[in-house]
């Protein structure tokens, strides 16, 4: 069976398991009728172009898992940012794991989405933010027809949240492949500051495609760090859709570290709904043999006096692909916008290969955007500067690769994942240079 | 030490060095001086084995050994160390890391093992202290961000711990205050032994008054036209360089 089609009945039977005055159940239809009309996206689509899900559309994924594993956390550890103190919300095989999760109520919540939709006292939450920002796309739209768990956060106002959240989706291979689609809602009131990281993660080398929507809503003054860690095995494939809606005065840095997974494509869209708003896109993709990642990025740019910085580097090897594909919408409405954009890519092997494509629509007159694109080699002064202290060429070309990526790092406030992350890069450059990072 | 014939190098089919002879012999420091565009920074690199110039004509030897054909790394290996002119920002690797896999690596070559942790450290605070450097700057990303006196500070630091044989340094006095030039001449001197050498290269005499040359030459057109000792860099800082222009065209 085609699995759109195993999705057509799949839904049926999850309507039936499911509340039907469920508050949501008029948005899960709709959305479904939406996904059905338009199927999966395909390369005639432009948006689609250089990513095509064919390949990972062909298994015959299990939509709702029989089987619950348990975990235990000693086995998964090295998966946590595990040295910082943090709440924690975990997800086995798209199930809840209560025991690896550290999730509270207390002036905050950080819990579920499953919570969410069927308790009185999120209700209003969630009629004010659920599907408010997530676009009517077919994949997103497949997301929210499938919505049932996830992550479900919401700060109130003047909160500094101290831990930061980790969000984090095992996949243990019970099932013969598994699609999910996990929910995500982040709220985060005035004056909030609230710090998150997401990581999906499969622990064998069955199939598993992931089909994620988070809507991330900053609201005035709010400041929202967002971290993806994306350095699956070679067996996982992920879609991410994330949308962050801000409001005056707020900042939102989303962090998309890609190493690793089959195919990962990134959907990340900023809307800016006020003045003063800055936000921040940012991305280190090291990848190689037979990976491809996709960064989708907008920013609209709808009101005056905002910013707007996006940063994403790559480093291809072997016969990987990559795709940037920028946009930058600036309303008439919006001037003096400051908009920034780069892309630069090092390509190590003959066979790699990266579109990039910045895409600027500008309607107001009083603007600032900057955008550039490289792909290129090694500086090779630097390389001259480094094998005069005795580093081989090979050892030098690596260092630089690293000091090419690594520089994204600077707006990383978390210690404790900047030094994961810059462990992540050396690991996946095969930096062996004696030192401890 | 070094020993160079009728070296003729030469960047994209534009010739630089036309016939450069030059004898540097352990214990020596020599200064190289010269108008701008004379060829000074091209036999500094064309010495440390920079790939972008071609190297049409003539030899080098580093004690006794031809050394034209190897690459950038084993000459530094065998002890060629150049203090950059303007060196290169490493963003994400600290000075100790990198100085760390400097000597590591040139260990290696030489079938060492890695220098002990405790050695290295006692290395590093060792030769940070000769340069007056602060702890806290070992800790920043290579060059990211440093001054003009850091870095040139910075390098001499790096050719204190390699311990070179032969030692150029390309400009080392350009950017720095006459405080970090004390300091940076100080070092250098301190480095100086029987057994190795040095090559100063400049455009002012400025630095000689506290790297003091035992032979001054002068770069003009690729070609060393005229050489000497100390005073002949006291007398190029009063009259300047076009006495020596009239005195080759004559």
């Amino acid at each position: 069976m085609e699995l759109k089609e195993k999705l057509v009945s799949s839904f049926m039977a999850f309507e039936n398991t499911i509340d039907v005055d469920s508050p949501i159940h008029d948005i899960r239809t709709d959305a479904f009728k939406s996904f059905e009309a338009d199927g999966f996206p395909n390369k005639r689509q432009e948006a689609w172009k250089y990513t095509s899900l064919n390949s990972i559309l062909k298994e015959d994924y299990s939509v709702f898992p029989k089987h619950e594993e348990a975990l235990e956390y000693k086995d998964v550890k090295k998966y946590f940012i595990h040295d910082i103190d943090s709440y924690k919300i975990i997800f086995i095989d798209g199930k809840y794991s209560s025991h690896l999760s550290a999730t509270t109520h207390e002036g905050i919540d950080v819990c579920l989405m499953s919570s969410a939709l069927s308790k009185p006292k999120y209700k209003l939450i969630i009629d004010n933010y659920f599907n408010k920002i997530a676009t009517k796309d077919s994949l997103s739209s497949l997301n929210t027809a499938f919505s049932a768990e996830g992550a479900y956060i919401h700060i109130p106002k003047n909160k500094v949240v101290e831990k930061p959240i980790q969000i984090i989706h095992f996949s243990t291979g019970t099932e013969a492949a598994l699609m999910l689609q996990p929910r995500n809602l982040v709220v985060v009131d005035e004056n909030s500051h609230v710090q998150i990281i997401e990581r999906h993660q499969s622990l064998t080398e069955n199939p598993v495609l992931t089909n994620s929507v988070t809507e991330i809503f900053a609201n005035k003054r709010a400041i929202v760090d967002y971290y993806k860690i994306q350095n699956d095995k070679q067996s996982a494939s992920l879609i991410d859709n994330t949308f962050v809606n801000q409001k005056d005065q707020s900042l939102a840095k989303v962090h998309t570290f890609s190493f690793g997974g089959k195919l990962t494509r990134n959907n990340l869209n900023f809307y800016q709904n006020g003045e003063r708003i800055d936000s921040t896109m940012k991305g280190i993709t090291i990848i190689g043999d037979r990976q491809h990642v996709d960064h989708n990025t907008l920013v609209h740019h709808i009101e005056p006096n905002c910013e707007s910085h996006q940063d994403y580097k790559g480093i291809y090897d072997a016969n990987s692909t990559g795709v940037f594909n920028g946009k930058v919408v600036v309303e008439k409405l919006a001037q003096k916008t400051n908009a920034f954009q780069a892309n630069n890519n090092i390509l190590i092997s003959d066979k790699a290969m990266i579109n990039t494509k910045p895409q600027l629509e500008i309607f107001a007159d009083d603007v600032r955007c900057t955008h550039g694109c490289t792909i290129g080699q090694l500086d090779e002064s630097a390389m001259f500067y480094l094998r005069s202290r005795g580093i081989p060429e090979k050892e030098a070309r690596v260092l630089l690769m690293f000091a090419f990526s690594n520089n994204v790092l600077d707006s990383v406030k978390i210690p404790e994942i900047k030094q994961r992350i810059t462990k992540l890069i050396a690991q996946k450059l095969g930096v062996n240079i004696g030192f401890d990072l | 030490m070094l020993k160079i014939n009728n070296l003729h190098a030469s960047v994209e089919d534009k010739p630089i060095l036309r016939g450069i002879n030059l004898e540097v012999k352990p214990g020596e420091v020599h200064a190289i001086m010269g108008p701008n565009g004379s060829g000074k920074s091209t036999l500094a690199s064309v010495i440390a084995g920079k790939e972008e110039y071609e190297v049409s004509e003539g030899e080098i030897f580093l004690e006794g050994e031809d050394i034209e054909e190897l690459g950038a790394e084993e000459r530094a290996h065998k002890g060629v160390f150049l203090s950059f002119q303007y060196p290169v920002e490493i963003p994400g690797v600290s000075v100790t890391n990198f100085m760390k896999t400097a000597i590591n690596e040139t260990r290696k070559a030489k079938g060492l093992e890695d220098m002990p942790a405790n050695v290295m450290l006692k290395l590093i605070r060792e030769k940070s202290e000769l340069l007056e450097i602060d702890r806290k700057f070992l800790s920043r990303s290579l060059n990211e961000g440093f001054s003009g006196g850091e870095k040139k500070r910075n390098e001499i630091f790096q050719m204190a711990m390699l311990e070179p044989k032969l030692a150029i340094l390309d400009e080392t006095d350009s950017g720095l205050d006459i405080d970090a030039l004390r300091i940076v001449a100080n070092g250098v001197n301190k480095l100086k032994s029987k057994d190795n050498a040095t090559i100063v290269i400049t455009h002012y005499q400025r630095l000689l008054d506290y790297i003091v040359p035992d032979y001054v030459h002068v770069l003009h057109n690729g070609r060393i036209v005229k050489s000497g000792t100390a005073e002949l860099a006291h007398e190029l800082e009063a009259k300047g360089y076009d006495w020596i222009k009239e005195e080759v065209n004559a």
